[in-house]
């Protein structure tokens, strides 16, 4: 008698844990071969709002954690991928790469992910300065994370376009919600496993899988959300995107850039999702004298 | 007479033949008020129901006259962006605060509630007691809300208990009294009833389910208990009794659910504010966000909504 292939169910990560999609719909996307790659969450607004909410409340902690231990967190994230780089190579083969071309994928997400690790510690002592006034102020300034950044995944890459646009986010602080390729999903989820177990607080990351024609208007009108960072090639999609954020003045970045290259990484990935604040500091300057600043 | 007296044994026996609760009955029951969906113009009607429920409070330490000015305030603009809002039905404070928000709610039809007999412990003598709820009062209360001696009625006085509300009923005038029984402090849905029995009988307008001080608070099951208590005594007495639950109720759809759960058990004539009360600090807001939500059609973000 020959086994029952076990077709396996992906679930959505909101809040540091795997619900089923609210709707209880799934769709069933298939391969170049024609084999479907798994039953995969069909996610709805409320899906959305539900990971909103997570993010928001984990903004503060996030935020707040010394840029040192970010690092180190973000860190584990390599490591644990590193662990289970064999399904990630699989998972990608399945969607239709060479094994090749997994390989070099995964390698080149993990590598992406330690560059930004190390980043977390650095990036503020870059984009912060002490700036020249002309009145008796000490003046400087510092970038702040934005808190909630909507994140929309590019269609046509699995892992190291999220992994690309999801990292430097988190980097710098803030807290994200990602709509996972609707294609090529199977990555996303076996992303948020990971995630998972490798010390990311609950809420940071959360990864909701579906129809981005469906979940895109949601995320880019939500007032709760601070900024988005668009993945995708479509201009008539990020149009509307970016007319949905007037709503409450979202930042809205559109990157199309071909994520497989090395050197589709870097600080402004970091800083474009960071507000600049700036501090006047009255100080004493007495008799014209230069100040001890 | 005959009837006077009727309405008395009756009475009676409610006293000494509060039934035992079935919890996992209950519980069942419960689940299903949960189950209801609520959509459309029937919620819109239901969240607008809930913000005129609500009793806006602030029990802190640290309360001030400002915060207490700038909660009323809220009381009566809760969002001024929606037009046609109705108000909460009142705020609720320590007798300290009493005059304050007396005054800030000037030319309005919101209520001051305020707690007194040693809120929240009730540990203090009867004269304190009687002293904070007269001075509360006085200084303008519309409403009273008092914390019956939990420790005693865990004891089994129940006659103290019973004397003690009676005592501060009298206090209270014209000033509605609703009697706080700290259903987490009272272990079982048995108690519960007891003490909510009890509470009705020594003169109670309102049976209020915590301070929000003692965890848990406000449950669905609890308030379930309560309500049915209040049932039995309006079919023995045909007099009204209003429910409070207070404390661990801040999202819109756990409140309709309390909404479902007040109809469905009591009937219409408990759904306005002055048979049903929230004591709630955080709802008002998230009540608002709905609404909000519903006008635009866009998820809200608590930004920009006033502090509470």
């Amino acid at each position: 008698m020959s086994r029952l292939e076990i077709v396996k169910t992906y679930k959505i990560y909101i809040g540091g844990q795997f619900p089923r999609t609210e709707s209880g719909r799934y769709y069933s996307p298939v391969n170049k071969e024609g084999k479907v790659l798994g039953n995969i969450c069909l996610s709805s607004r409320k899906d959305v709002r539900n990971a909103v909410v997570a993010a928001r409340k984990a903004v503060g902690s996030w935020s707040e954690r010394s840029a040192f231990n970010r690092g180190q967190i973000l860190y584990r994230i390599a490591e644990m991928l590193e662990g289970r780089k064999a399904q990630f190579v699989e998972e990608l083969q399945f969607q239709g790469s060479s094994k090749q071309a997994a390989e070099s994928e995964v390698n080149l997400a993990i590598d992406r992910i330690v560059y930004y690790a190390g980043w977390c510690d650095k990036y503020q002592v870059i984009v912060s300065s002490v700036n020249p006034v002309a009145s008796s102020h000490f003046n400087f300034s510092v970038a702040e994370p934005m808190g909630v950044v909507g994140i929309i995944a590019p269609e046509n890459s699995s892992l190291i376009g999220l992994v690309s646009l999801v990292l430097p986010v988190i980097c710098g602080g803030n807290t994200v919600v990602v709509l996972a390729s609707e294609k090529l999903p199977l990555c996303a989820v076996t992303f948020a496993e990971v995630l998972h177990s490798s010390d990311v607080p609950g809420g940071v990351i959360n990864i909701l899988t579906g129809s981005t024609d469906e979940m895109a208007p949601t995320l880019s009108t939500h007032m709760d959300v601070n900024a988005l960072v668009y993945g995708g090639s479509d201009p008539l999609k990020l149009k509307e995107i970016q007319e949905n954020a007037v709503l409450n003045v979202k930042r809205v970045f559109a990157y199309s850039t071909d994520w497989k290259k090395a050197d589709a990484q870097g600080l402004h990935y970091i800083s474009d999702v960071q507000e600049i604040k700036t501090i006047w500091h009255p100080i004493e300057n007495v008799g014209g004298a230069t100040s001890n600043y | 007479m005959q009837m006077k007296k009727d309405i008395q044994q009756s009475i009676d026996q409610l006293l000494f033949n509060s039934p035992t609760i079935d919890k996992v009955g209950v519980e069942e029951r419960v689940a299903r008020f949960q189950t209801r969906s609520i959509k459309g113009d029937s919620k819109l009607q239901a969240l607008k129901m809930a913000l005129n429920m609500i009793d806006l409070t602030t029990l802190e330490g640290k309360d001030s006259p400002g915060k207490v000015q700038q909660m009323c305030y809220k009381a009566m603009h809760l969002h001024d962006e929606l037009p046609n809002l109705p108000t909460v039905a009142a705020v609720c404070v320590y007798p300290s605060m009493v005059k304050i928000a007396k005054s800030a709610l000037l030319n309005s039809k919101v209520n001051v509630a305020s707690v007194s007999t040693a809120f929240p412990s009730g540990q203090a003598p009867l004269a304190v007691k009687l002293a904070d709820t007269t001075f509360a009062v006085n200084e303008g209360a519309d409403e009273i809300d008092m914390v019956i001696s939990r420790g005693k009625f865990l004891a089994g006085e129940y006659s103290f208990v019973f004397d003690e509300i009676a005592a501060i009923k009298d206090a209270c005038g014209n000033a509605r009294l609703k009697v706080i029984l700290e259903t987490g402090e009272l272990l079982t849905l048995d108690n519960v009833r007891k003490a909510s029995d009890l509470a009705i009988l020594a003169g109670a307008d309102f049976i209020k389910t915590s301070t929000g001080k003692i965890q848990p608070a406000a449950t669905m099951q609890v308030t379930y208990t309560m309500l049915m208590a209040i049932k039995d005594y309006y079919e023995a007495t045909g007099k009204m009794i209003g429910m409070k639950p207070a404390g661990g109720i801040s999202t819109s759809k756990l409140a309709l659910h309390y909404l479902v759960m007040v109809k469905e058990v009591l009937g219409n004539a408990w759904l306005s504010n002055e048979w049903f009360r929230f004591g709630a600090s955080s709802l008002a807001n998230d009540v608002l966000m709905q609404l909000m939500k519903a006008e635009t059609g866009v998820y809200q973000s608590p930004d920009y909504f006033s502090i509470d």
